[in-house]
């Protein structure tokens, strides 16, 4: 795990990745359009967005693998393109989206093909350790399951014990627990002092992984933050749904200590509002007062997927 | 060995290496699929020494007294037919050559023998202008016919100059063109549809290397590829190597790099397996047929020569039997050594500066 620390150490002040005023575009699409971002050492940034949002095209492009058709590139300290890339390749992690690996080596020999492109890291054995791979190590890679196979992913991109990390969408398709131990690994990469770009279109991923997030759609950054400043923005903290026996005019609650908007969902109504403490009693006067009963009532926090849907006016998970 | 990791270049030709021989339809198609080839071709040509020639005698007054007079060649085998099933016969290559009587001329009245005959065959067909050489001496010389000069035949069959000698190269050859391209071609492909490629160019990885792994996998999978067939025709049909050894080899590594070449370029740009396999076929099918690995491209016309010596399976198939058939030194084929090279570094260059790793 030194390497990491030497890399901490050496470019804490420093952004690990400055992006200025990034594009594009592929013919009419605007992949990305016009992007600005900074990412500092040892921290983890998310870029968060439904699918066809430009997450990927922006982080192949941060990794070297697409050229820009506007703006500046700043990775580690240096811009891709102008001389050494193979040095700054030699530095960062790449986990790109749907690799299939050889299908006939197995998982010991993928890694140690991996391993031998870069003039640092792990050895074979540390990183089949750090992968959770022990078992499978003789294990041909078509016989994985697909977790394993994720894992496996990411073992090969942190078998050089990078100092900057780029993972596109690690999860996507896994079941819970596969994506627990993704999540495990992740952590521990963040833990010994590396710096992590990931991007997700799962809310829970990026709440529990980032330090920093950004929500995309269309090849914009839309917001940028912290996973709780982004939900302050919002205004609200909590959102109340409940169903009556008996009708209530919904104007009645409006007026209610920190509502901020009231709706009718068919039967049920939706309250946002700033907190409950004092709310929720009012709420439920109100109703005695009407002469109904409540039937039903869930209070919930505000998460990023309520931040992103008043943003986009969509679901993260919705398909394109 | 276990925990030491080697050079890139080494550790990727490793890998290759490994994903080739795991692959068990690479196997047949390289291994065993020569092979049956080599013994079904050996044996479908093998030495006609007890084949006799076959000859129809149309049903006449005379066709007994024919057929007397060519038994007394010990190589004609005789058979009297009507003149539809000698024709069917004919056909379908049963018999090399009918004999009928003239229909114009009948028999003349006091002659002992028709004077006219009509033989009817297949020109394009060696063993009907021998059975037609044979028919003929042989009811001249029963009819009384005096030999100037008295031949006695010596039948010699070296090692060298049959079929089957002819036909070993040319699979060397063919098996060479084949798994060269194939195997570079479709590693390449697949590895791009996978994002395979996409992958590895995210890392320092050299691109030269990971190409060259392809290349040096191919050289370690040429030695057991050209030595089965070698092997098998020494063993089986005696078919020996004139030439030396390492001149085979050398030989066999240009050829094989060669293809792999040509392979690379086919899948430099190939977004798919079908597309790759068209252009495979595309490039290859021409060669099968023209480049003389099963008969010898000097049947082709006189203008097309130069362009078929032109083509790297010819140039490959001339070296390997000036090397295992004549013996003959490397220099003496230096026109052939020179078109395998420049398709090779022609094919590689291209391939290299069209590559595309997404």
């Amino acid at each position: 795990m030194k390497g990491y620390k030497d890399a901490k150490s050496e470019g804490s002040s420093a952004p690990a990745i400055r992006c200025l005023g990034v594009k594009k575009y592929f013919q009419a699409v605007h992949a990305v359009d016009g992007v600005d971002l900074e990412v500092m050492s040892g921290e983890c940034f998310g870029l968060l967005g439904p699918n066809g949002a430009g997450k990927t095209t922006l982080v192949e492009i941060l990794e070297g693998l697409t050229p820009v058709d506007a703006g500046t590139v700043e990775v580690l300290g240096y811009l891709w393109g102008t001389g050494d890339d193979h040095a700054l390749r030699d530095r960062i992690a790449v986990q790109l989206q749907e690799t299939q690996l050889a299908d006939k080596l197995t998982v010991e020999e993928t890694l140690r093909l991996f391993r031998s492109f870069f003039s640092r890291g792990h050895t074979v054995d540390q990183i089949i350790a750090l992968g959770n791979l022990e078992e499978k190590r003789r294990e041909r890679v078509h016989k994985l399951s697909g977790g394993t196979k994720q894992r496996l992913a990411l073992a090969c991109a942190l078998v050089s014990d990078p100092e900057l990390l780029f993972l596109d969408e690690p999860t996507t398709g896994l079941d819970p627990q596969a994506r627990a131990k993704v999540w495990e690994a992740v952590e521990g990469f963040k833990l010994a002092g590396g710096t992590v770009m990931l991007t997700t279109h799962y809310m829970e991923e990026a709440a529990r992984l980032c330090n920093r997030v950004a929500i995309m759609d269309h090849g914009r950054f839309l917001a940028v933050g912290t996973p709780a400043e982004l939900v302050a923005s919002l205004g609200i903290r909590e959102i109340i749904e409940f169903r009556l026996n008996g009708e209530v005019a919904p104007v009645l609650f409006t007026s209610l200590p920190g509502v901020k908007s009231v709706e009718r969902k068919n039967e049920a109504y939706v309250l946002k509002a700033v907190s409950i403490d004092a709310m929720l009693p009012a709420l439920l006067s109100v109703i005695e007062s009407q002469q109904a009963r409540l039937e039903h009532l869930i209070t919930r926090q505000v998460t990023l997927e309520d931040v992103f849907m008043s943003m986009t006016g969509g679901a993260l998970n919705d398909e394109r | 060995m276990k925990d030491k990791i080697m050079h890139p270049l080494i550790e990727l030709t490793i890998a290759r290496f490994k994903e080739t021989v795991r692959e068990p339809e690479v196997l047949f198609w390289v291994f065993v699929f020569p092979i049956l080839l080599a013994v079904a071709l050996g044996i479908a040509f093998r030495e006609r020494s007890e084949d006799k020639l076959r000859i129809a005698i149309e049903t006449s007054p005379r066709s007994v007294e024919i057929s007397k007079l060519l038994l007394m060649d010990k190589d004609i085998e005789p058979v009297v037919l009507d003149a539809k099933e000698a024709g069917e016969q004919l056909r379908k290559g049963k018999v090399d050559l009918i004999i009928g009587p003239d229909k114009d001329v009948g028999p003349q009245e006091g002659e002992t023998f028709p004077n006219k005959l009509v033989f009817s065959y297949d020109q394009t067909r060696p063993n009907s202008e021998i059975a037609r050489m044979a028919s003929q001496d042989a009811i001249e010389r029963g009819l009384g016919r005096k030999d100037m000069v008295s031949i006695s035949d010596n039948r010699v069959v070296t090692p060298g100059s049959r079929y089957i000698d002819f036909l070993i190269p040319g699979l060397i050859g063919m098996n060479l063109m084949g798994s060269g391209m194939w195997g570079v071609g479709f590693g390449v492909v697949l590895a791009r549809t996978r994002k395979l490629l996409k992958r590895l160019a995210a890392t320092p990885m050299r691109r030269s290397h990971y190409l060259l792994g392809f290349m040096l996998s191919r050289m370690i999978f040429l030695v057991p590829e050209v030595a089965v067939l070698v092997v098998l025709g020494w063993i089986i049909f005696n078919v020996k190597v004139f030439g030396s050894i390492p001149d085979l080899v050398i030989v066999s590594v240009l050829g094989s790099m060669t293809f792999a070449g040509l392979g690379l370029l086919v899948a430099a740009r190939s977004k798919t397996i079908e597309a790759a396999s068209g252009w495979m076929n595309f490039i290859m099918m021409p060669m099968y047929i023209l480049s003389g690995s099963f008969f010898s491209y000097e049947r082709f016309p006189a203008f097309a020569i130069p362009i078929i010596r032109a083509l790297p399976l010819t140039a490959l198939n001339d070296a390997l039997r000036a090397v295992m058939s004549d013996g003959r030194p490397l220099y003496s084929i230096w026109l052939e050594l020179t078109v395998l090279t420049a398709w090779w570094v022609i094919s590689f260059g291209v391939a290299l500066k069209t590559f595309k790793w997404q």
